[in-house]
């Protein structure tokens, strides 16, 4: 049996934001709640001391909803990956991310677990993380003290780390839609299912017309310490077509820049040549040849 | 702090931290000792239960989430659960086609598979196997798991 | 008795199982399928496993553990600022009894003392009992261990202190190579493997007025733990009780270990002088329990070129961890079955097993014989691949058959089923065709010159397939005279209020024992079998029938309840005029009162077996498995899908189709996942893989279709035939998963797992890169990693 540390259960955004403020003026640190699945794993594990204080957001209907705004999809930050898989909207405008919500866990987890949670624990192998990056995804926060929009290229500071302060939520996601763009996602696990990726990717494009992609974005993660983006492999890319020599030339930009590490699951020679074949193979599908 | 919920159709309540897990106050304060814990962290399944019509791992979940909810766990599958002839459908395929060995997974296994099949779940066996991925099994290698679910699925369709 | 195959009807349902059925149902025969008998209350959640029960008053206990692979342990200094008074801490020094966990040697002690040696990372050191879970979290931390570091071995290689040491001699080893085409050389690798039973070690002490304990817990042996207890405890056979409860699986990981975990309950409740719940949570289940024993194995094979064995030298090091716990026997039968299934007239097995500063390792399902099977078996497909022949052909050239010796110099005098599971295998997977498929395909693919010339690039096929094949044998029960030195007894009862019981220590963990026991019993005294109980697993009520184990409990105490059961027929038949039992066994039973048969195990006729020259019938008879596994890799990544395993197994006598049709199907996903993604790593001699997200074992997805054959050459030692299944699946299906790797892409793995790193670095390393066919290079094995 866990720690069972104390919990706040607020019925309303407001009432959530005055908890925030309060246990931070107090000097006690408040971790959030949504689906758990991280941070109960953290706690039962005994991964980290346990948290203080908890608030539990599982009542804030504000948090939930899958919207297309002004031309983004916007998620609020409580949407499971079960929701994502089952959203019309998803499954039409960003079907990579309904891809990534598929291979994560299995079905208790994808109940269960949110997209702002995968983005609050930051871990660098959150699977929907490089399709944030590849997508220019914003994330909405929000506090006593206002809210306020990140660049998702902004937010993840550091291991395990983000921008948010404490005294905040996270409360949505917003991932703009460009008429054009293209987005594939790969994800190599452990196994097929309830796996942790050894190396997980996303390409975005924009196709304009036969003359090369433009706004081109190569985000992955497993590779750092954070989900990153490779720029030297984006410039390779960038306003060229997916032809072999380009492909070639991607792929060893890709593994030049890359840094990844030895760990329990894979090791960096690993990490670093599945990268570029990923990669690879990738824009071998998108040429066609 | 006390929270109220249902449990395989019957009011509960429980006066206990917030964060106490489903899976606890489930196998300790409530007495159903059919769901199980196998990990803790949510990998293998062993403590599957329902919760508003979804399948989730109760080690996962913290009471104050389940405060005006709907669980439903093995022992709530067939209500007059004592005698053979009381299983349901899914309950008794395990039997009859050797789904169960050890039968530490399969309380969570059925829960997993109930969840599928009340959704709809049919008896394809691609599906199948992703309804239960995240139900571990050492015993039986799945197979008969498997068509166990798709004999259930072709029955109650 | 010839040789049967249960004719398959093959109907591929909805899982693509081969439905078998059974060629003859004869009156009186147990070839049914009767339901499971606890299944219903598994089925319900009623079943009660050991952390379900409650015991009023009871703590909670947990073991604090090393955190360094070798020390002397100067002092353990629980924090002078805690209030220790509300709970309990125990020492070596509260043991009552030996300090140590009676097995084989007694090497291993149940709680370091002070002045001791810590051998391995997480080995017990002290005992504290709570009343609660959170005092034990809170104080846990508070217990200091003072150390002196001193230097590890992990290498078993460079290990100085040997557990045990086997040679096989057979033949003229020189004059079988000097008459060879032929010789290849290998070396093989198989890492650690966890059990990974779903239900954790779970122990529970309670303790009686009369200075007794009572355990109850999650396990394979009563018997084994029986004994620990009256060592270590020092209690009388009636002061030490053990109740088997519900076990959520064990697969050997709960053969030896649980006495530990008993033993430390036991101690914990006699200081306390209140029941104590030992329960593990799976972190430490994985950090601190047993494994199978890695191993190294070499081979040097001789062979004339049509493919005929000529001579075989094996050597195999096994890695035993800290103590010697069952060393012993596992490299015994993992020397004994090295060379394979096959006839070769000279032979050489030299085999050590030694120390290093890691945990013990220990019984695992198999145990040793997967390991130097899939090193036989893959430099035998290797061999294959040298000599250009059908890695069937070759099999078939050589497996054994009827009249032939083994390297122990055992004649196979009966039920030899090598050729026939070997046949079914190939015909049913479309083996050769399958081959011949791959082999055309990578033809394709080398003349298209699409196979990538470096390792960051792809192809145009993403990925490839292979099949692959294997063979193997499995000796039935113990290893030469250990049944005789088991004595085991069973029994066989009419009680006086009518009911039939069957009484053993044989455990049920899944594999069927408590419906099998009755179903045989019944059908040999002709009654229904709900007129049959089957006793609890208690040793105040039932005698020592030996462990379950070593895939014995059908076969050997199956053979014994059997017995029992015709003698009391007989006797109770010869009371009525003999008039059938069935018929008059109710009024026997209320006037003549109970009747209670006692088997004992007699030995086989003619098996003796010399455990100093190792000659001699190492087994009374041996079962036999063939398994051709379908792969796809992923040419990008490495990764490898299962599709498909054909898997046939010589069981004997089949005595519960879908109950053993489930121990092949669980033994193959077992081995599969051995093979791929069942990996250990260690740091300074820590398990790296301790929690569930890093040791992996294959989910819904990852396994294979299994398609299972099942084939009767029954041993007419025992009364039904049964040779035992439990252990024989776990032979086979790694390295036919490995030999269908090098189909699909032309590289040997000779380490297990054979993990997408080791096959993505095998095929940019390997010099016959971009050639799927062909003999490779005369080295020790093209792999890498």
């Amino acid at each position: 049996m866990p720690a069972e540390p104390p919990i706040d259960v607020p019925g309303h955004l407001f009432e959530a934001y005055e908890l925030l403020t309060a246990s931070h003026a107090a000097g006690i640190p408040m971790t959030p709640i949504a689906g758990g699945t991280d941070l109960m794993v953290q706690i039962t594990g005994e991964l980290r001391e346990p948290p203080a204080r908890m608030l539990d957001l599982s009542r804030i209907d504000a948090l939930r909803g899958i919207a297309l705004e002004q031309g983004s999809l916007v998620l609020g930050a409580r949407t499971t990956y079960a929701e994502i898989r089952r959203s019309a909207l998803c499954r039409e405008h960003l079907p990579a991310l309904v891809e990534a919500a598929a291979t994560i866990g299995a079905a208790q987890i994808q109940n269960r677990g949110t997209i702002g949670g995968n983005v609050a624990n930051a871990s660098p192998a959150g699977d929907t993380l490089p399709i944030l990056l590849a997508a220019d995804a914003t994330i909405l926060v929000g506090g006593q003290r206002g809210e306020r929009e990140i660049a998702v290229g902004a937010f993840f500071t550091g291991y395990r780390a983000t921008a948010l302060a404490p005294d905040e939520l996270i409360l949505q996601v917003r991932l703009p839609l460009p008429k054009g763009r293209q987005i594939r996602f790969r994800k190599v696990g452990t196994r097929r299912a309830q796996a942790i990726s050894k190396v997980v990717m996303a390409v975005a494009w924009r196709e304009t017309g036969g003359t090369g992609w433009s706004d081109v974005r190569v985000a992955l993660g497993s590779v750092a310490a954070t989900p990153i983006r490779a720029a030297a492999t984006e410039g390779v890319l960038e306003g060229a077509l997916p032809t072999p020599e380009v492909a070639d030339r991607a792929a060893e930009a890709l593994a030049g820049e890359l840094s990844p590490i030895d760990d329990v699951r894979s090791t960096a020679e690993y990490r670093r040549t599945v990268a570029a074949r990923v990669l690879h193979r990738l824009l071998r599908e998108a040429g066609g040849w | 702090m006390s929270f109220r919920f249902l449990v395989n159709g019957a009011p509960a309540e429980v006066e206990v931290p917030g964060m106490r897990r489903l899976l606890d106050v489930l196998r300790e304060d409530l007495g159903l000792t059919g769901t199980k814990e196998g990990c803790g962290e949510g990998e293998c399944g062993a403590c599957s239960v329902i919760l508003d019509g979804q399948v989730v791992d109760a080690c996962l979940v913290p009471i104050c989430q389940v405060d005006g909810h709907i669980v439903r766990t093995v022992e709530g599958l067939s209500l007059a659960a004592r005698e053979r002839g009381a299983l349901d459908a899914l309950q008794e395929a395990f039997l009859e086609r050797g789904a169960a060995q050890c039968g530490i997974c399969t309380p969570g296994m059925l829960m997993a598979a109930r969840a599928y099949l009340d959704a709809g779940g049919g008896a394809e066996e691609g599906p199948i196997r992703e309804a239960i991925a995240g139900n571990l099994c050492r015993c039986t290698g799945y197979t008969k798991i498997v068509d166990a679910i798709a004999a259930t699925a072709s029955g109650e369709a | 008795m010839p040789t049967r195959t249960l004719t398959p009807v093959i109907d591929r349902g909805t899982a693509g199982a081969l439905v078998v059925t059974p060629g003859e149902v004869a009156a009186g025969r147990a070839t049914a399928s009767p339901l499971r008998r606890e299944g219903p209350a598994k089925l319900t959640g009623l079943a009660k496993y050991t952390d379900d029960l409650v015991f009023p008053g009871a703590w909670y206990g947990l073991t604090i553990r090393s955190t360094e692979a070798h020390a002397r342990l100067v002092a353990i200094e629980p924090d002078p600022d805690v209030d220790w008074l509300s709970v309990v801490i125990a020492t070596a020094a509260d043991i009552p009894g030996d300090n140590v966990v009676s097995l084989i040697k007694d090497d291993q002690p149940m709680l370091v003392p002070v002045g001791g040696e810590i051998q391995h990372h997480a080995e017990p050191v002290a005992l504290l009992a709570a009343p609660d879970r959170e005092t034990l979290r809170r104080l846990k931390g508070h217990i200091r261990l003072v150390t002196e570091p001193l230097p590890p071995v992990f290498d078993p290689e460079a290990s100085d202190h040997e557990f045990s040491r086997i040679q096989i001699l057979h033949g003229d080893l020189d004059a079988g190579f000097e008459a060879a085409d032929v010789i290849l050389e290998g070396e093989y690798r198989v890492g650690h493997q966890e059990q990974l039973y779903i239900e954790n070690q779970a122990m529970i002490a309670v303790p009686g007025d009369d200075g007794g304990i009572v355990i109850h817990g999650s396990m394979q042996c009563p018997y084994y733990i029986h004994n620990a207890m009256k060592r270590a405890l020092k209690l009388s056979s009636v002061e030490a009780r053990v109740i088997q409860e519900e076990t959520g699986g064990g697969f050997g990981g709960k053969e030896e270990y649980p006495s530990i975990v008993a033993l430390h309950a036991a101690l914990l409740a006699l200081k306390a002088k209140r029941p104590i719940r030992m329960i593990y949570d799976r972190h430490e289940d994985l950090a601190a329990t047993t494994k199978r024993h890695p191993a190294i194995i070499r081979h040097r094979t001789g062979v004339k070129r049509d493919g005929t064995l000529v001579a075989q030298d094996i050597e195999v090091v096994m890695d035993g961890g800290a103590y010697c716990t069952l060393t012993p026997v596992v490299l015994s039968r993992g020397a004994i079955h090295a060379a394979g299934p096959y006839r070769c007239p000279n032979v050489r097995i030299r085999a050590r097993a030694t120390r290093t500063n890691t945990p013990p390792n220990g019984a695992f399902r198999g145990f040793g014989a997967p390991q130097t099977q899939f090193a036989a078996e893959t430099h035998l497909n290797r061999l294959a691949e040298r000599l250009r022949l059908s890695p069937a052909e070759l099999r078939h050239r050589n497996a054994y058959r009827l009249g032939d010796t083994t390297p122990t110099g055992q004649v196979l005098r009966e039920s030899v089923a090598a050729e026939e599971v070997l046949r079914m295998a190939t015909d049913f997977s479309g083996f050769e065709a399958g081959r011949a498929a791959t082999a055309r395909r990578a033809a394709e693919r080398i003349g298209s010159g699409t196979i990538p010339a470096g390792a960051l690039w792809t192809g145009t096929d993403r990925t490839a397939s292979g099949i692959g094949l294997a063979l193997a044998w499995h000796g039935a029960g113990f290893t030469g005279s250990g049944e005789v030195r088991l004595a085991s007894v069973a029994s066989v009862e009419l009680a006086a209020d009518g009911r039939i019981r069957i009484l053993t220590a044989q455990t049920e963990m899944g594999q069927g024992t408590k419906t099998i026991f009755p179903q045989m019993v019944a059908a040999e005294l002709g009654v229904p079998i709900d007129s049959v109980d089957y006793a609890a697993q208690d040793t105040a009520e039932v005698p020592d029938s030996g462990p379950t184990v070593a895939s014995r409990t059908a076969m050997v105490v199956g053979g014994l309840c059997i017995q029992a059961a015709r003698r009391l027929k007989a006797e109770v038949e010869v009371r009525h005029a003999g008039q059938p039992f069935h018929e008059v066994f109710r009024e026997d039973a209320a006037s003549h009162g109970a009747t209670r048969i006692d088997q004992r195990f007699e030995p086989y006729p003619g098996a003796e077996f010399d455990e100093e020259t190792y000659t001699g019938d190492a087994y009374p008879a041996f079962g036999w498995a063939a398994a051709v596994a379908s792969v796809d890799v992923d040419l990008d990544t490495g990764e490898v899908t299962v599709n498909d395993v054909v898997a046939v197994d010589d069981v004997g006598k089949v005595i519960h189709r879908v109950m053993c049709e489930g121990q092949v199907e669980g033994g193959t996903l077992q081995a599969v996942g051995y093979a791929t993604i069942e990996e250990i790593k260690l740091e300074d001699g820590r398990y790296l893989n301790d929690r569930l997200a890093t040791y992996l074992i294959p989910t819904s997805l990852d396994a294979p279709r299994i398609h299972t054959v099942l084939v009767e050459a029954p041993y007419s030692g025992v009364p039904h035939g049964a040779k035992g299944v439990g252990e024989l699946p776990m032979d086979v299906a790694a390295p036919a998963v490995v030999a269908a790797i090098h189909d699909a892409v032309g590289a040997w793995i000779t380490e297990l797992p054979a993990t997408p790193e080791k096959i993505l670095a095998a095929l940019h390393g390997a010099p016959t890169r971009g050639r799927a066919v062909g003999p490779g290079p005369d080295d020790a094995g093209a792999a890498a990693a």
